[in-house]
C-alpha cells in the first residue's frame, strides 16, 4: 500500500506537470484542456487493456494519467463560458470534451485488446 | 518557481485520490473527488486567488485530485458489464453535481470576498 500511494503519488507530480507544461507551450485555456483529457483518455484505455499489474496502474494510470487529466479545470471553465454569457460555446465544450473522451477510451482499449491478441 | 508549486500541489492531491478510491471503490469515489476539487477549484478562480496559489492549489492539487481519464474509464467499464443506465446516471450526476459544486465554490468565494 505505501508502495502504491508512492508510485501515485510520483504520477501524478509527473502528470500535472505535463499537463502545465503543455499549457505553457500551447495557448493557456480551455482548448489546450480539452486536448489533455481526450489524449488521456485514449491512454488510460490503452492502459486498462494492456496490463493488470498494480504498480504500473498506479504509477500511469491513477498516478500519471489522473494527475494529467482533470475534471475541475473543466467545469469550472464550462461555469466560466456559461457565466460570459456564452452558452452554446458552453454546450460546444462541454460535449466536445464528453463525446471525444468515451469515444478515445473506447479506441483505446479497443485497439490495444486487438493488437494484443 | 511556478512549476514546483504545480509538483508541490500534485505531490498532495493524486495520492488523496488514491485513497479516496480505496475508501469508496468503483465511480462513486471518482465523483467525490471530482466534486470536491470542484468546489475548491471554483473557491480559488472566484476569490480571485494570486497566481502562486492558483498553481499550487488549483493547478497542481485540484487538477491532479480530479481527473478526466478514470471518470471515462469508468463509464466505459459500465457500458462494457451492460449497465447503460448506470454510465448514463454515472455521466449526468458527474456533470450536475461537477457544475453545481464549483457555483457553490464561486458564490462561496463572492461571500469570503
Amino acid at each position: 500500500m505505501p508502495r502504491l500511494l508512492g508510485a501515485v503519488a510520483c504520477g501524478g507530480v509527473l502528470g500535472a506537470l505535463a499537463r502545465y507544461g503543455l499549457g505553457v507551450v500551447l495557448p493557456h485555456g480551455p482548448w489546450t484542456i480539452l486536448v489533455v483529457n481526450v489524449s488521456g483518455c485514449f491512454l488510460i484505455g490503452v492502459l486498462a487493456a494492456a496490463t493488470e499489474a498494480p504498480v504500473p496502474r498506479a504509477f500511469l494510470g491513477t498516478g500519471f494519467l489522473g494527475g494529467y487529466t482533470t475534471f475541475s479545470t473543466y467545469v469550472v471553465d464550462l461555469q466560466r463560458f456559461l457565466a460570459d454569457g456564452r452558452p452554446a460555446v458552453a454546450l460546444l465544450y462541454l460535449f466536445g470534451t464528453l463525446l471525444p473522451a468515451l469515444a478515445a477510451v473506447f479506441a483505446g482499449t479497443a485497439l490495444t485488446r486487438r493488437v494484443r491478441r | 518557481m511556478t512549476a514546483l508549486l504545480v509538483a508541490l500541489g500534485a505531490a498532495v492531491g493524486a495520492p488523496l485520490r488514491y485513497l479516496a478510491g480505496r475508501a469508496f471503490p468503483g465511480p462513486r469515489g471518482t465523483l467525490l473527488v471530482n466534486v470536491v476539487g470542484s468546489l475548491l477549484l471554483g473557491f480559488l478562480v472566484g476569490l480571485p486567488a494570486d497566481g502562486a496559489v492558483l498553481a499550487g492549489l488549483g493547478t497542481g492539487f485540484c487538477g491532479a485530485l480530479t481527473t478526466y481519464s478514470t471518470f471515462s474509464l469508468d463509464t466505459l467499464e459500465l457500458v462494457e458489464k451492460g449497465a447503460r443506465g448506470k454510465a448514463l446516471l454515472n455521466v449526468g450526476v458527474s456533470l450536475a453535481l461537477g457544475l453545481t459544486a464549483a457555483q457553490a465554490g464561486l458564490l462561496l468565494a463572492a461571500l469570503a470576498g
